[in-house]
């Protein structure tokens, strides 16, 4: 969930109102959103507030600002309104493989002060986190226009000739000298972004001045001061529609500073598949019949005038006419795809809390899964028998189920992790061992004997399932103490046989290394081995610092389902 | 017994060694009730020999020690957390809900984010949020119901069902890969489509208690794998209020009366909400859950009836446990390094007891 950092003065100067820290909690509480922390820098008290994944018009103090005043009645939802510009933008075919898309707008006689150059700038940052998906999808740059002059080309050329003075560097560079200098920066983690590729993508106005390098770095030349007034907006992506909405979103946020508020001019962006006037900033309706938009939220008692109300307040402007609502969906709500969006929003406005509860009317007979309805009897058996049940990953290391229990074969069967953040989530358990194993050695201070087990799942590959791999229920458990008790966990093996009712088992002497020469077994059920038994090996017992003798039991419980 | 008049001429010619005190020490004996003329030990306990030879009405015993502790059971233990779990099950079986076939911990994309709604590029399928698996990487694209996928495809891509999509470009690949799953709801998609495909559609309440895994940075509270509580009701015509009131039969069984709904966002749900309580020893709202209300682009392409509505719920294993046990730390609950004397004091779980 993305937060965003607001200065508490500025948003309750917008709202109109200085609230206490509970009361604006409750207010964010109602709206969906939630204030996550207040903290102070620089003297200056900042909310940190969590902001739905999904909204972007409220991810800058103009935003939600903006959506808290229509949510209160103390605004009018404004019209955005797209005026015809002169500016136009080439879209060269040489970007298809590397960044394809690119859409531009100009705002118009804008007015900065610090506090919304921030602003402007934060916001920027944000999408670029976000929906840019670290800038890999969507990136952003804002020029200062007067500085420029179209008409603007986006291209992909290849590094070395791409030469200007990047943004607070004193030099021109090529664009490899640039990257080996913005390695030791905050952008280095953008660089992979396109190098290696054979074309960088670059934009250029009609005097061949660089903009930007996008996604890395916008150009000295064009950068914007407090005293800027017309600012040029280009957005270049791999997602088309994360592009618009990015635009849309940078638009209708700051498009409240310009001389005429909420206008944006266009721009003519042409291309091979033709020419189009950004940014989109488009309004779509949606018919609806009023009672219908009631049914989802469980919503009673609402005249079509007031639902159209209640839409209005969370910033889709509607209308009643009879039964039906014309609702207004404007640039600011790209997160409205179908019409179940409007019913959340229609019930957000009237209340959660103020729904009538009503319980479904649904006779039902409750059912357990026959496998665990089994392990919980087979925990129960275990548990009288004296064994102290435990509760362990099943992620580990590829050591820890093969050289660790002197078992090289395990990996190949084995479910292999692609991207583990330690060696600890390397594969998926083939064994319980390893868990009871670490246990006994975290816990070498508990009374002996030490009886422990586990009835757990394991992970196999397996070549007849729709993924590839299998999940099996397993027993485990292990006597650790003075002795090893062997005799012990083949009486535990017994008293498993018989709460099972199963007499068609028997066990007969392993090889597996595993276990102490002539200490281990298999367990038969019929022909078919179903696990094993025995005294672990002393390089196990090494292996997890484990200085006692230890006998442990392993089987399958899945024939028994 | 000197009197005060001769006691500094007493010190003086202690003083010059002419004399030294000789102590006397005399008892007076008189029989105490319990004399007896021969010499006998007190017993500590009655034994089978004493009761045999009747011998135990002559002896005297001990007094017992009633402020020492009794002897320690010697006894098998099951894991706190499984306790809970149990409580949990008995609430849902009580309810009449069904349990999942959950055991299937590798999951592909296409259950468990495509099936869902969820989109391609969404930050929840990247890698430092999703365990992505090496071997085996793909599910065999044979192995999804064709014309299912087709419809999924083109609701991502194009919208349809009343919606507008996503408007991208849908890969096979990305279904494909296999992953650990991030939620039941992987398993709860499948459970719904199998409805969907039967000729005439019955109305289902389920659950699943099980594992899930996530990629994230860990911490105090957050561990790669946890269990995650799932309930799921599908039938025609319900709403949020169906959802609140479900909500509330199913806390009030945890001794959880008062709660407070706030508006959220999952992508795979709309409306949704988060499920807040009111906790009296911390005295604030403390959150407890997730819901919602399916999205009609997750239901529809499955082929379920237009008008039923699948309303959902989800809460963690571990946190409830970790508040109500006043633990902190998430690997005093559950791993290698639990205490087992914990688990061994742990009491009877009694989850509507606060």
């Amino acid at each position: 969930m993305p937060t965003i950092s607001v200065t508490r003065d500025v948003l309750y100067e917008r709202l109109g109102k200085t609230f206490t820290d509970e009361d604006f909690e409750d207010e964010c509480f109602d709206f969906g959103i939630e204030l996550d922390d207040i903290v102070e820098e620089n003297n200056v008290v900042k909310f940190k507030i969590d902001i739905p994944a999904n909204r972007y018009d409220l991810l800058c103090v103009e935003g939600l600002s903006r959506a808290m005043n229509v949510f209160r009645d103390r605004m009018i939802v404004p019209k955005f309104t797209v005026v015809p510009g002169k500016e136009k933008l080439i879209v060269d075919d040489s970007v298809s493989g590397v960044r394809p898309y690119c859409v531009a707008a100009v705002l118009r006689d804008m007015k900065f002060t610090e506090e919304s150059y921030n602003s402007f700038i934060l916001l920027q940052d944000k999408l670029h986190q976000n929906i840019g998906r670290e800038r890999s999808l969507v990136s952003i740059g804002t020029h200062d226009l007067d500085t420029i002059q179209g008409p603007f080309t986006y291209q992909a050329l290849a590094p070395e000739q791409i030469k200007f003075q990047p943004l607070n560097q004193d030099s021109v560079m090529t664009a490899p000298e640039m990257f080996e200098k913005f390695r030791q920066t905050y952008l280095k983690p953008y660089l992979q972004i396109i190098e290696g590729k054979p074309l960088y993508p670059l934009i250029t106005d009609a005097n061949g001045v660089v903009l930007s390098l996008p996604p890395i770095i916008n150009g000295e030349h064009s950068k914007i001061t407090l005293d800027t007034k017309n600012v040029f907006i280009e957005v270049t992506a791999c997602d088309r529609a994360k592009c618009r909405i990015v635009i849309d979103t940078i638009c209708s946020m700051f498009s409240e500073y310009c001389s005429t508020p909420f206008t944006c001019e266009s721009v003519t962006v042409e291309s091979s598949s033709g020419s189009v006037q950004t940014p989109p900033m488009k309004y779509q309706t949606m018919e609806c019949n009023a009672a219908q938009l009631c049914t989802k939220g469980g919503i009673t008692g609402l005249t079509p005038d007031s639902v159209a109300d209640h839409l209005t307040k969370m910033f889709l402007p509607s209308k009643a006419v009879g039964e039906q609502v014309t609702v207004e969906i404007g640039p600011t709500r790209h997160d409205v795809l179908h019409q179940c969006d409007v019913e959340e929003d229609l019930a957000i406005a009237y209340g959660y809390n103020n729904i009538t509860e009503q319980v479904p009317n649904l006779n039902t007979i409750g059912a357990e899964q026959e496998c665990n309805k089994l392990s919980d009897a087979i925990r129960e058996e275990l548990a009288r028998a004296g064994f102290t049940e435990v509760l362990t990953f099943s992620l580990c290391s590829r050591d820890d189920i093969s050289t660790s229990l002197r078992n090289g074969k395990a990996l190949e069967e084995a479910v292999q992790i692609a991207n583990p953040k330690s060696n600890e989530f390397q594969v998926v358990r083939t064994s319980l061992l390893p868990g009871i194993l670490k246990t006994a050695s975290c816990n070498r201070k508990m009374p002996l004997p030490l009886k422990l087990f586990e009835v757990s799942d394991v992970v196999f590959k397996s070549e007849d399932t729709e993924t590839g791999s299998k999940n099996q229920r397993k027993i485990c458990a292990l006597f650790s103490g003075k002795t090893s008790g062997f005799e012990v966990v083949h009486g535990l093996l017994d008293r498993i046989m018989l709460s099972l009712s199963e007499t068609n088992y028997s066990i007969r002497a392993s090889e597996e290394s595993m276990f102490f020469t002539g200490r281990g077994a298999d367990i038969l059920l019929g022909t078919e081995k179903i696990g094993h038994l025995g005294i672990l090996h002393p390089e196990v017992l090494e292996n997890f610092e484990i200085s006692l003798p230890c006998s442990v039991l392993e089987m399958s419980l899945e024939p028994f389902v | 017994v000197l009197s005060s008049g001769i006691n500094a001429e007493y010190g003086d010619v202690k003083k010059r060694k002419l004399i030294s005190p000789v102590v006397t020490k005399f008892y007076k004996v008189t029989k105490g009730p319990g004399f007896s003329t021969t010499i006998q030990r007190p017993e500590a306990d009655l034994t089978a020999e004493m009761l045999q030879d009747g011998s135990w009405k002559s002896k005297t015993f001990k007094d017992y020690n009633f402020a020492a502790r009794g002897a320690p059971m010697t006894s098998g233990y099951l894991h706190p957390l499984l306790k809970v779990r149990a409580e949990y099950r008995r609430i849902f079986l009580d309810m009449g809900f069904s349990e999942m076939p959950t055991a299937q911990f590798v999951e592909n994309g296409f259950w468990n984010f495509d099936a869902l709604f969820q989109p391609q590029q969404h930050p929840a399928r990247d890698a430092h949020d999703t365990f992505f698996i090496s071997d085996p990487a793909l599910t065999k694209e044979a192995k999804f119901p064709s014309d299912y996928l087709e419809r999924v495809k083109t609701t991502h891509e194009k919208g349809g069902y009343g919606s507008t999509g996503y408007d991208y470009d849908w890969k096979v690949v990305e279904a494909q890969k296999n992953i650990l799953r991030t939620h039941t709801t992987a398993v709860s998609a499948r459970m719904l489509y199998k409805i969907a495909q039967q000729p005439e559609f019955k109305p289902v309440k389920m659950f699943s208690i099980d594992r899930v895994f996530r990629n994230e940075t860990l911490d105090a509270t957050h561990l790669a794998e946890f269990h995650q509580i799932e309930g799921v009701v599908a039938d025609r015509n319900l709403n949020l209020g169906h959802l609140i009131g479900i909500l509330h039969t199913f806390f009030k069984k945890l001794g959880i009366e008062k709660l407070k709904f706030k508006p959220a966002y999952n992508p795979y749900t709309e409306p949704s909400m988060e499920i807040f309580s009111y906790h009296e020893g911390l005295k604030k709202w403390v959150e407890i859950g997730n819901s919602g209300i399916f999205r009609p682009e997750m239901l529809l392409p499955m082929g379920l009836p237009a008008d039923v509505n699948v309303i959902a719920w989800g809460l963690s294993l571990e946190r409830p446990t970790m508040i109500k046990c006043g633990i902190n730390n998430i690997r005093e609950l559950i791993g290698p390094k639990v205490n087992l004397n914990m688990v061994q004091d742990f009491p009877i779980c009694r989850v509507n007891k606060a």
